[in-house]
């Protein structure tokens, strides 16, 4: 529709209007939802944990027995398996993921690009219950038959690899959680790849830094907050994983450094007990709730604060260049 | 132009349905929720009593028996249903208003994978229990040696899985273990979900039998009916007589004709069915319930549910067997219908017996 300069005018300067009034007021109300969801979400889990937080204090997060038939419930293993899961799939997956971003961005011809990103961001639409079958079905008889036996031949002596392997275990957990978070990091760590100003390879190149020097010490250091948020991303999804983890981590309540043993998470057992679960078992639960969104926000937090010094730190390094 | 036919359209469907609800004469909608195990069955006959009843629409969600307790309890639903009978507690909750109407048998049953032993493996309710204790850990240990003569038993580990979900078929296996075994009352217990001394956890039933079948030396328990559709291994187990028995729908149903003896008329069907007597009985069985009020506040409702539950009791037992679930033995129904008489609303009977139609 034509408009007048005359009526556009109007329009910026009618500040007071009621249009604008109604405008502001609207999206107030739409933008408070979100932090009022926030507190109702902690209100409610501390209202349905308060008969567990009561009864059993600070010793629900260190204890590590979990008896429903004698009501005694701690969250110990459950905390431990959640940090540990993701560790071991963000150990495995950033390599990985920054490596296909790097060879994406930098050295793979340009019609090889797309193809290979797609498929990357493709693992991402694959339901979880899909990945806790596939880990079932073949990564963990794979593991059994191919990659443990060499594995523990050599490694079997330190804690890690210690134990007998059952198949269902916090290895198969992590290797699953990894292939799951691999396209969110390599997605974003690609786009922050691709954002790094090509004036900053050529001046390596220019001062003749080979290919892989460019990348390593002009490329990397400038994308490194944002990487950093990529690889944040990929453990907030991680540590929240549950279908998947449930299927493939053994559901063991213990705390144990060997990546052979099952384990447990906190998503994990949610969604195996609270179906069924009455009375103190449901308030436990909810209080195994609220400290995954404890977890998950300090996790948060934490990135945030890196983020935000290692963007202050090259700041620095600019300024004193 | 388009959209406004389109809201058209939708307006005119809308008068359509809502016409036709109108239009229809009463219908006495039934909600209930609780156990899965026996949720296949239940769909079945509500699918088929709704064809053949348009006046009650009956809706029945597996959401687990904890959930259809809690349900009950609260009142949001018409009836509930559970694999493990109410507690005292929880009875005394609902003010003891309660009626628990078994509906067909379910058992738990020993599965494992032990590569080149053809012959079904013969445990002893001791045996399971220490395997299930983590006291023994070898296939070839003397105890399962000396159940099982003239089978070789490999010289491997055992691996012992148990569902990590709360679950009716925990309840009925720790139960069958606590009852036979005073080391595990003492120390692990009974219950929907326990803290297993060893062993890694499947989620349902899916789930433990794909960790048993991807895990040679492992033994496992899942229903009988998820073991008989996947023609899955099954153990035998020594029962009350101290016959080594394998189970199967005809064994299992022995096993609440078994528990008959103990049924008086005063009976509130909260009893178990674990290591029943009986010479072919097998010992891990266990009823399923539908939890309904004694005393109820709509008439309509309530005598649309009891005659809905006597259909199944009846003609609805057909479909059991074809779907691996154990039938009710036929000694049992005069003392359900017995029960299902005790059903009021505002204090006068609602049904008086299969005659009434």
């Amino acid at each position: 529709m034509p408009q007048s300069d005359g009526g556009l005018a109007r329009n910026v300067r009618g500040r007071g209007g009621r249009g604008d009034t109604a405008f502001r007021v609207t999206l107030t109300a739409l933008a408070a939802i979100i932090p009022l969801l926030f507190v109702a979400l902690v209100g409610q889990l501390l209202w349905s944990a308060w008969p567990a937080i009561r009864a059993f204090g600070a010793r629900f997060l260190f204890s590590s027995t979990w008896d429903p038939v004698a009501g005694i419930y701690g969250a110990g293993p459950m905390i431990f398996g959640t940090l540990y899961s993701s560790v071991i799939a963000l150990v495995l997956a950033v390599p990985l993921a920054i490596g296909v971003s790097i060879f994406l961005t930098e050295f793979a011809p340009v019609w090889l690009r797309r193809p290979v990103g797609t498929l990357v961001e493709l693992l991402a639409a694959i339901p979880s219950v899909v990945y806790g079958l596939w880990g079932i079905f073949v990564l963990i008889p794979l593991l059994r038959t191919y990659v443990l036996p060499p594995l523990q031949a050599v490694l079997g002596w330190t804690p890690l690899f210690s134990g007998t392997f059952f198949g269902n275990s916090m290895l198969a957990a992590g290797i699953l959680l990894a292939v799951m978070i691999l396209p969110y990091i390599s997605s974003v760590s690609r786009e922050v790849l691709a954002a790094v100003p090509p004036s900053q390879r050529e001046a390596a190149l220019a001062l003749g830094a080979t290919r892989w020097e460019a990348v390593w010490s002009a490329v990397l250091p400038y994308a490194r907050s944002g990487l950093i948020g990529a690889v944040v991303l990929g453990l907030g999804r991680a540590l929240g994983e549950t279908m998947a983890v449930v299927m493939v981590i053994g559901n063991r309540h213990d705390l144990s450094l060997s990546l052979v043993d099952p384990g447990y998470t906190m998503a994990a057992i949610i969604a195996n007990e609270f179906n069924e679960a009455t009375g103190l078992q449901r308030a436990a639960l909810f209080e195994i709730g609220l400290v995954l969104f404890g977890v998950t926000v300090a996790v948060n937090a934490l990135a945030r604060l890196l983020v935000w010094r290692v963007a202050r730190d090259s700041a620095a390094g600019s300024a004193a260049l | 132009m388009r959209t406004t036919t389109l809201l058209r359209t939708l307006a005119a469907a809308t008068v359509t349905l809502l016409a036709a609800c109108s239009g229809q004469k009463q219908v006495v909608l039934l909600n209930g929720a609780g156990a899965t195990f026996p949720n296949i069955i239940y769909q079945k006959w509500i699918t088929d009593y709704n064809s053949a009843n348009p006046g009650v629409e009956l809706n029945y969600q597996s959401i687990g028996s904890g959930g259809g307790i809690q349900q009950f309890t609260d009142g949001t639903v018409d009836f509930g249903a559970s694999d493990a009978p109410m507690g005292d507690e929880e009875i005394a909750a609902v003010n003891g208003n309660v009626l628990h109407i078994p509906m067909v048998l379910g058992a738990v049953v020993p599965t494992y994978n032990l590569p080149g032993v053809t012959e079904a493996v013969r445990f002893t309710p001791e045996t399971l229990a220490a395997i299930y204790l983590g006291q023994v850990t070898r296939w070839n240990d003397i105890r399962l040696r000396s159940s099982n003569p003239g089978v070789t038993l490999p010289d491997q580990e055992i691996v012992v899985v148990h569902r990590s979900d709360g679950s009716g078929t925990s309840y009925i296996w720790t139960e069958f273990l606590s009852t036979l075994s005073s080391e595990w009352a003492a120390k692990v217990g009974k219950g929907k979900s326990v803290n297993w001394p060893v062993g890694i956890g499947g989620r349902g039933n899916e789930g433990v039998s794909a960790a048993v079948q991807q895990t040679p030396g492992s033994i496992g328990y899942v229903e009988l009916g998820y073991a008989m559709i996947n023609k899955m291994p099954v153990g035998a187990i020594r029962n009350h007589d101290g016959n080594f028995v394998t189970p199967d729908l005809s064994t299992v149903s022995a096993a609440a004709a078994g528990a008959m003896a103990a049924l008086g008329s005063d009976t509130d069907f909260r009893i178990s069915l674990i290591n029943a007597a009986g010479e072919r009985t097998y010992p891990v069985a266990s009823f399923t319930w539908l939890l309904v009020h004694r005393e109820n506040a709509d008439s309509a409702k309530a005598a649309a549910l009891v005659r809905y539950i006597w259909w199944a009791l009846t003609q609805g037992q057909q479909a059991a067997e074809a779907l691996g679930y154990a039938p009710l033995p036929a000694e049992i129904l005069p003392l359900v219908e017995a029960h299902l008489r005790t059903v009021t609303a505002n204090g006068s009977a609602v049904w008086s017996g299969p005659a009434t139609k």
